[in-house]
């Protein structure tokens, strides 16, 4: 079977700087991906890069068997970027931000069919915030904004589900209604990648993880005990015995 | 003395509603993209296009309009390639445009015939100003009404519609051309140091009272227009220059809303001082509490919480449910 999302030998450079070299990575029909690496680790880069956001320098990127380049099936990928906000200059409700999740199926100059209002009620439903449909994104926690990136995604109803940190900076009580949505989406047979920082409450969805550290794939397997928790901490205990090789905090900081 | 008893009054009204219902519609997303002044740079490179056409003797509207689009996406050009923020694109275009506008004025012999470029001179725009006036107009609202959903997926989030396959330099390339267009147009009316004006205070008002992008798109085309039409109307019985009525108008609508916004966004305070209870109540899983030395009731003085159908008591920072023989952690 082919694989939803595939890297081959692939290398990325922002402003002539390598971030990224050697990437083989790649993500099955179904599986649930988990991207793991410290501030810095180009585990980011690697996302955007598989969504065509930035270049590769060398490698090949394919989706669902079909090179970058040539992919325009968007509809069948749902994205989730890194942000820590939902809001931009104009206010807009939660229902018109997932609303133009709905774009990669919409002709140009036409309203919304039946279809489109029933998936992005749904999506809004799943990640529980139908009772807050028309307020502003802004009026919105910083989870709660992020449920609403994901209601985007969701919207399209995808079958490959990228998410870039969908956990950094979000409260608890959102963590774990995002692990309820994420395993919503795992059960309808969705690829999900996502990427991570600490796993937290969505550790038990994972079947497969990937370590990224210093612009490589450090560990590519199935997940291990405490992965995304304290291997993956970015700062160092003194005194607790950690390996020589884990990296002190990096100027970013724990998010 | 009746207003529409003037032929150039009836055009310059036709005018004053088409550009107000534009400027606000293209204002809009510049706003949402955090470009509010991106129609200022347009508009100082459009003076260096009015300059060209005064000096060369091709109509100033159709020199300022190529101009003017040639300066937008310059401007998208080194947002994307220069690694330059957009503010410094904007200014580095600002100057660029009124230095070379001023020089090529002086040329031609002095800056008078620019002024009515500058500030807006509508009661000497000819027939044919106003019907290209009006034919851009209608184009540039329906596309940037009809078109709304793409523009707004790209403003609120470039990556993201990326990945829905939308062409998103297209897209910000056609926006800012759609501005350099409604600048040209408005510059009759305006003129092109307040045009940007327009662009932007209708919008500002919009957003003190609508709630929701699609309301603040319409409400700002009706502010706009109101603010057009209505300096227009003001400047010919008070005998003053059009474009600064206009722009001082839509300032005193958004003065005037001011404190409807204020209310409003006390009110939301009010209504949602925390985070939604359901949103904690997603933790499902069952969790018991410690054990207890007495029966939460209403005399217990532990305060009550109304939690979806039961009643939570509230623990030494947690919240405690009745649960057969023992209580939960809710």
């Amino acid at each position: 079977m082919t694989p939803s999302l595939e890297v081959t030998d692939g290398a990325v450079a922002i402003g002539g700087r390598p971030i990224l070299r050697g990437i083989d990575f790649s993500a099955r029909g179904g599986e649930v991906v988990a991207l793991l690496g410290s501030n810095g680790s180009g585990k980011s880069t690697l996302i955007r890069a598989c969504m065509g956001r930035l270049p590769l320098t060398r490698g090949e990127i394919r989706l669902f068997g079909v090179p970058l380049a040539r992919f325009h099936d968007w509809r069948r990928v749902g994205y989730v970027p890194q942000r820590t906000t939902a809001a931009s200059g104009v206010p807009a409700t939660v229902w018109e931000v997932v609303a133009s999740g709905r774009l990669a199926r919409r002709r140009w100059l036409t309203p919304l069919r039946r279809d489109d209002r029933t998936a992005i009620a749904h999506a809004i439903e799943t990640v529980g915030l139908l009772h807050r449909r028309n307020d502003e994104v802004s009026t919105l926690s910083g989870g709660q904004q992020q449920r609403v990136l994901i209601a985007r995604a969701l919207a399209g109803q995808p079958e490959l589900f990228v998410l870039d940190e969908p956990t950094a900076g979000v409260d608890l009580h959102s963590q774990h209604a995002l692990s309820d949505t994420l395993r919503e989406i795992i059960a309808r047979g969705a690829t999900v990648v996502l990427v991570a920082h600490e796993l937290g409450p969505l550790e038990s969805l994972i079947d497969r993880t990937v370590v990224v550290r210093d612009g490589r794939i450090a560990y590519d397997g199935p997940p291990q005990p405490g992965d995304g928790m304290a291997a993956f901490h970015s700062h160092a205990h003194p005194g607790e015995g950690e390996p020589p090789d884990r990296q002190p905090l990096g100027e970013g900081g724990p998010l | 003395m009746n207003i529409l008893a003037y032929d150039f009054m009836q055009r310059a009204l036709l005018a004053a509603l088409l550009t107000g219902l534009a400027a606000p519609a293209v204002g809009t997303y510049l706003v949402q993209r955090r470009l509010a002044l991106l129609g200022d740079g347009i508009g100082h490179v459009a003076v260096t296009g009015v300059a060209l056409g005064l000096l060369t003797g091709q109509a100033p509207v159709l020199t300022a309009i190529v101009v003017a689009t040639l300066g937008a996406i310059l401007i998208e050009v080194i947002r994307a390639r220069a690694r330059t923020s957009g503010d410094v694109a904007l200014a580095l275009l600002f100057y660029g445009g009124i230095a070379g506008g001023v020089l090529l004025a002086e040329l031609e012999g002095g800056t008078a015939r620019l002024h009515e470029y500058l500030f807006g001179s509508i009661a000497t725009a000819s027939p044919a100003d106003v019907w290209a006036t009006v034919g851009l107009a209608i184009v540039v609202v329906s596309v940037a009404v009809g078109m709304s959903p793409q523009f707004f997926a790209v403003c609120q989030d470039e990556d993201f519609a990326a990945v829905q396959g939308l062409n998103v330099r297209l897209y910000s390339v056609a926006m800012s051309v759609l501005a350099a267009v409604t600048i040209t147009i408005a510059m009759r009316t305006v003129g092109l140091l307040l045009v940007s004006a327009l662009m932007v205070v209708p919008v500002a008002t919009a957003q003190q009272i609508a709630r929701g992008f699609r309301l603040t798109l319409a409400t700002a085309m009706a502010v706009g227009t109101l603010a057009a039409v209505g300096g227009v109307t003001t400047s010919f019985y008070a005998d003053v220059a059009p474009g600064a009525t206009i722009v001082l108008l839509a300032l005193a609508v958004f003065v005037a809303t001011w404190p409807i916004g204020a209310a409003i966004r006390y009110r939301r305070r009010l209504v949602e001082p925390f985070e939604e209870p359901d949103a904690i109540a997603v933790r499902t899983e069952h969790q018991a509490a410690e054990s207890h030395p007495h029966e939460h009731d209403e005399y217990c003085q532990h305060p009550a919480v109304v939690h979806g159908d039961h009643v939570d008591y509230v623990h030494d920072g947690h919240r405690h449910a009745p649960h057969g023989d023992h209580y939960d952690e809710h």
